[in-house]
C-alpha cells in the first residue's frame, strides 16, 4: 500500500491512528463487562457502610496506595504472609479500586481483625511507636479532626449512580448510620448492623468520652478494621461452581 | 515603499477576517497604506474575550459557591486567571499583519520552554524530597502537606505531565511550524494551550497538597480539572491540525505522524479513564464510574499508555527531529520509520494488563497483555536503531558535542528500558520484581534517561533558537549536566535493582522448616542503604537540572557565550518565507 496517503492527508492519518490505538482497549476492556465469569459469585459482599465509606475516602485522600497495595497474588508466599489470594469479588465495590502497584509497606488486603484497634491508634498517631523501623509517615491530625460527614448521603447516591446496590432506606439513614456505628449499645446501632451485616460498631480511636463524636481516625479504623472480612470462605470453593 | 507593498499584499491576500469584512476598515478607504499596517481579527478576539469570560464565570461561581475550600480556591484561581487573560486580550487586539510578519509563531513555545525548565527543577526537587523520606521518615514533618501520600502524586504529576507536558508542548509546536514551513494557527489558542497548561498544572498540584485526589495514579486531579483539561487538550489538537492543513509541504513529516498519535490516543485515555460520578457539581469529590476488575484494567491501560503515547510517541517525535537536525544527517531508515510508528502504536495500547499479574484480573487478558508487551520490544528497538544509526558518518559528535551526547544516551536508555519492561513483564519476572523498587528503577530508566535527557538535548537546541543566540551561554555546563545527570541515573538504578530484587527475594524466602523466613519489616529494614544511595543520584540529578536552568537563563539574557568556539554550529530551521513554494525532492 502506498503510505503517502497518509502522509498527505492528515486528517486520514489521524483515523487511521486512532482505529489502531482502539483495537487493544476494545478487545481488552470491553469483554471484562460482559463475561460473567469475570466476577465470581461469593458470599457475604455489601456495599460499604457510611463509616466505613468516610474512612475509605479519606485512605484515599492521603494517598495510602501509593505505598500499600490491595491485592493478594495467588502466589505461595502472599498467601501465607496476608491470606486467601483476592477475589475480584471483593473490590467489586472499590470506586475507584485500590489494588495499587507498590508494596512500599504490607498488602492490606486482609488487615481487618489483624490487630487491635488500641495498635491502629497508636500506629496513626506515630508509627514508630509500635513498629520502631516503619518508615511511613505520621497521621497526627486524624484523631484530632473530627469528621466531615454532612454530606455522606450524597456520596451515597452517588456511587448508586456507579451502580453500589444502596438502597433508599440506606441512603435515607446514610447520616444516623454513620453516627450509630461509633455509639455500640444504641438503638441505631442494630439497624447498622442489619443493613450493613459484619459492620463493627464501637468508637474505634478509643475515645469514649460523652458527646466526642466520630473523628477521621474512627473512620479511617473503621475502615482497616473490616477490611477482607466480608467474603465467607467457609462457603467458598475455587475449584466448585463459582470458578470463573 | 518596498515593504509597504508588500504589507498590502499580504493583506489583500485574502485573510478570513478581510474576507468576511470583519476587519476595522483601515484599508477600504482606499489609496493610502501606512507603514504600520493593521488588519483585525474581530471574530477571534471575540471568540478569545468571550472564552475568558465564561471562564471567569465559571471560577466565581465555584469561588463563591463551592462546598469545599479546595473548589473554592480553584475557582479562584480559574477566575484570576481568566480575568488576567481578558486584560490581555482586550488592551492586545490582534493584528494579523504584526503576526504575518513574525513568521513563525514562537511566543507561546518560549513560554512551555521556560515552564519545562522550571517545572522540571521542581518537579525533581518533589522527587528527591520524598526519596529522603523513605530513608528518614521524620521528613514527613507530622503535616498532612508535607506527606509521602500526598507529596507523591506531585512528583509524579511535577515531572511526567508539568515538565514533560511543556516539553512536548514546545517542541511539538515548534516541529510543526518548521516541518510544515506554516505559521501556528490561530492567535489566542497557542497561548491558552500554553498558559492554560500552566494553570492546569498549577490546580492538580494544589489538589493533591489539598488532599483532593481520584485515588489513581497519573489520573489523580479531579472530575473538574479533567474537564478543564479536556478543553486545553481539544485547543492542542485543533491548533496542531490545522497547522497541518496549513502546511507547505507536501508531506506530513514523521515526528509529526508521533505527536499526532500522542495527541489523540491521550485525549482517548483521558476521556475514558477520568470517567466518573461529582458528589456535587459544586463539590471537589467524585467517584470513579468502574470498579474493582475493570476500574484496574482500564487504569492500567491509561496508566501504561501515559508511558507508551505521553512519554514514549511523544518524544519519539522530538527524536525524529532533533538528532537529523543536530547532527545534520537524514534519518537512517524512512521505512523503518513507518514500521516504527504503526507497530508501536498498535501493540502498545495492549500492554496494560502486565501491571496486574496474578491478579483478580481474569487469566486471559494478563496473558494477552504479557504477549504484546514482550512484541512491543521489537518496534521500541527499531525506533532506537533508528535513531542511533542517524548518527551514520557523524559519530565523532558524540565526542565534540554534549547535547548529542544527551540525546544519544537517551535513545540507548531508550533502548535498555524497552528491553527491561518486557522481561519484567513475563509473568515469572514479574512475580518477583511486581510490588517492589525495582518497578521504580526500571520507570526512573525510562523517565530520567530517556525522557529527561532527550528533552534536555532538546532544550539546548531549542534555547539559541528561539532567543536567536549565537550559541550556548556554555557547553561546558552542558557537559557537567551530562555528567551529574548519568551518575545520578546509574546510581538511581542500581540501587533499585539492589533494593527491589533484595525485598522481592526476601517476600518468597523460606527457611528450613517452611516457614516464610522474613517479617516484612526486616525487608524494609534492608533497603535503608539503597534509599540513601537513590536519594543522593537523585540530588545529583537536581543539580544537573539546576545547572541547565543558569545555562538557559543566561542564554536568554544575553550574555557572551564563554565557549562559542566549542560550540557546533546547528542553524535553527529557516525562518518563514511567505509565498514561496516548495519543490518536493524526486
Amino acid at each position: 500500500m502506498n503510505h503517502a496517503i497518509f502522509e498527505k492527508n492528515s486528517l486520514i492519518l489521524l483515523l487511521a491512528a486512532l482505529i489502531v490505538v482502539s483495537i487493544g482497549g476494545i478487545v481488552e476492556i470491553a469483554p471484562l463487562f460482559m463475561l460473567e465469569s469475570t466476577i465470581e459469585k461469593v458470599q457475604g459482599m455489601r456495599p460499604y457502610s457510611p463509616l466505613e465509606q468516610a474512612g475509605r475516602d479519606i485512605y484515599i485522600r492521603e494517598g495510602c496506595y501509593n505505598c500499600h497495595s490491595q491485592m493478594i497474588r495467588s502466589l505461595r508466599d502472599e498467601v501465607e504472609r496476608y491470606g486467601h489470594y483476592s477475589l475480584a469479588a471483593e473490590s467489586m465495590y472499590d470506586h475507584p479500586f485500590q489494588w495499587s502497584s507498590k508494596r512500599t509497606g504490607p498488602d492490606l488486603a486482609r488487615v481487618g481483625g489483624k490487630f487491635s484497634d488500641g495498635w491502629h491508634v497508636d500506629h496513626m498517631n506515630n508509627p514508630r511507636a509500635v513498629v520502631p523501623a516503619s518508615i511511613m509517615p505520621s497521621y497526627p491530625w486524624l484523631a484530632q479532626r473530627p469528621l466531615d460527614y454532612a454530606d455522606i448521603a450524597d456520596r451515597l447516591s452517588a456511587l448508586r449512580m456507579t451502580g453500589v446496590p444502596y438502597s433508599d432506606e440506606m441512603i435515607a439513614n446514610a447520616k444516623a448510620d454513620l453516627e450509630a456505628q461509633v455509639a455500640p449499645d444504641s438503638k441505631g446501632a442494630k439497624a447498622v448492623l442489619a443493613r450493613y451485616p459484619k459492620a463493627q460498631v464501637r468508637k474505634f480511636d478509643g475515645n469514649t468520652a460523652a458527646g466526642a463524636g466520630p473523628t477521621e481516625l474512627d473512620a479511617v479504623v473503621a475502615y482497616l478494621q473490616m477490611l477482607g472480612t466480608l467474603v465467607d470462605f467457609t462457603k467458598y470453593d475455587a475449584s466448585g461452581p463459582n470458578l470463573r | 515603499m518596498i515593504h509597504i507593498k508588500v504589507a498590502f499584499l499580504l493583506v489583500s491576500n485574502g485573510s478570513v477576517g478581510a474576507k468576511l469584512g470583519l476587519n476595522f476598515g483601515f484599508f477600504n478607504q482606499g489609496g493610502v497604506v501606512s507603514d504600520t499596517a493593521i488588519e483585525r481579527s474581530r471574530v477571534g478576539d471575540f471568540l478569545a474575550i468571550g472564552s475568558a469570560l465564561l471562564f471567569a464565570a465559571i471560577g466565581a461561581l465555584f469561588a463563591t459557591a463551592g462546598k469545599d475550600l479546595p473548589i473554592q480556591i480553584h475557582g479562584g484561581l480559574i477566575a484570576v486567571a481568566a480575568a488576567l487573560a481578558l486584560i490581555y486580550i482586550i488592551t492586545h487586539p490582534t493584528n494579523r499583519v504584526a503576526d504575518r510578519a513574525e513568521g513563525y509563531f514562537d511566543g507561546p513555545i518560549r513560554l512551555a520552554t521556560l515552564a519545562a525548565v522550571m517545572w522540571g527543577v521542581v518537579g525533581f526537587l518533589a522527587g528527591d524530597l520524598i526519596a529522603w523520606q523513605l530513608a528518614f521518615p521524620v521528613l514527613n514533618f507530622d503535616l498532612p502537606w508535607t506527606s509521602f501520600g500526598r507529596l507523591r502524586p506531585l512528583h509524579t504529576s511535577a515531572v511526567i505531565f508539568a515538565f514533560g507536558g511543556n516539553v512536548l508542548l514546545a517542541t511539538s509546536l515548534y516541529i510543526v511550524q518548521r516541518t510544515s514551513r506554516a505559521r501556528l494557527a490561530g492567535k489566542w489558542s497557542p497561548w491558552f494551550i500554553v498558559w492554560g497548561y500552566q494553570l492546569f498544572i498549577v490546580l492538580a498540584a494544589s489538589s493533591y497538597v489539598l488532599g483532593v485526589t481520584q485515588g489513581k495514579e497519573y489520573a489523580e486531579p479531579e472530575w473538574y480539572v479533567d474537564l478543564y483539561l479536556t478543553v486545553v487538550w481539544v485547543a492542542y489538537l485543533l491548533v496542531f491540525l490545522v497547522t497541518l492543513w496549513k502546511r507547505e509541504e507536501p508531506h506530513i513529516y514523521v515526528a509529526n505522524w508521533f505527536f499526532l498519535a500522542f495527541i489523540v490516543t491521550v485525549a482517548m485515555l483521558h476521556l475514558v479513564n477520568n470517567l466518573t460520578v461529582p458528589v456535587s457539581l459544586l463539590g471537589s469529590q467524585s467517584y470513579a464510574l468502574f470498579a474493582g476488575v475493570q476500574g484496574a484494567m482500564t487504569q492500567w491501560w491509561y496508566g501504561h499508555n501515559a508511558v507508551g503515547f505521553f512519554l514514549t510517541a511523544g518524544f519519539l517525535g522530538i527524536m525524529y527531529y532533533f538528532i537529523p537536525k543536530r547532527v545534520e544527517r537524514p534519518i537512517y531508515s524512512y521505512r523503518l520509520s513507518i514500521v516504527h510508528f504503526w507497530s508501536l502504536i498498535f501493540l502498545y495500547i495492549w500492554a496494560g494488563p502486565h501491571h496486574l499479574h496474578y491478579t483478580a484480573l481474569p487469566d486471559w487478558a494478563q496473558t494477552l497483555g504479557m504477549t504484546f508487551s514482550i512484541m512491543l520490544w521489537m518496534p521500541s528497538w527499531g525506533g532506537m536503531i533508528n535513531g542511533l544509526m542517524t548518527l551514520s558518518g557523524a559519530w565523532d559528535r558524540l565526542r565534540t558535542d554534549a547535547v548529542v551526547r544527551l540525546l544519544v544516551v537517551s535513545v540507548a536508555f531508550y533502548g535498555m528500558s524497552t528491553f527491561e519492561g518486557p522481561l519484567m513483564s513475563i509473568k515469572a519476572v514479574n512475580s518477583l520484581s511486581h510490588y517492589t523498587e525495582w518497578t521504580v528503577g526500571h520507570v526512573h530508566s525510562g523517565a530520567l534517561g530517556w525522557v529527561g535527557m532527550v528533552s534536555f538535548g532538546a532544550i539546548y537546541c531549542l534555547v539559541p533558537w528561539l532567543w536567536k543566540r549565537e550559541g550556548l551561554y556554555s557547553m561546558r555546563m552542558v557537559e557537567w549536566h551530562f555528567w551529574l545527570a548519568t551518575i545520578g541515573l546509574v546510581l538511581y538504578i542500581t540501587s533499585m535493582w539492589v533494593a527491589g530484587i533484595t525485598e522481592g527475594l526476601m517476600w518468597r524466602a523460606y527457611d528450613s522448616l517452611g516457614f516464610l523466613k522474613y517479617s516484612f519489616i526486616e525487608t524494609v529494614e534492608a533497603k535503608h542503604w539503597p534509599y540513601i544511595i537513590r536519594a543522593t543520584g537523585g540530588l545529583l540529578f537536581l543539580a544537573g537540572s539546576l545547572l541547565m536552568a543558569i545555562n538557559v537563563w543566561r542564554t536568554i539574557r544575553g550574555d557572551e557565550p564563554v565557549d562559542i568556539k566549542d560550540q557546533p554550529r546547528s542553524a535553527a530551521a529557516p525562518e518563514l518565507r511567505p509565498g514561496v513554494v516548495a519543490v518536493p525532492a524526486q
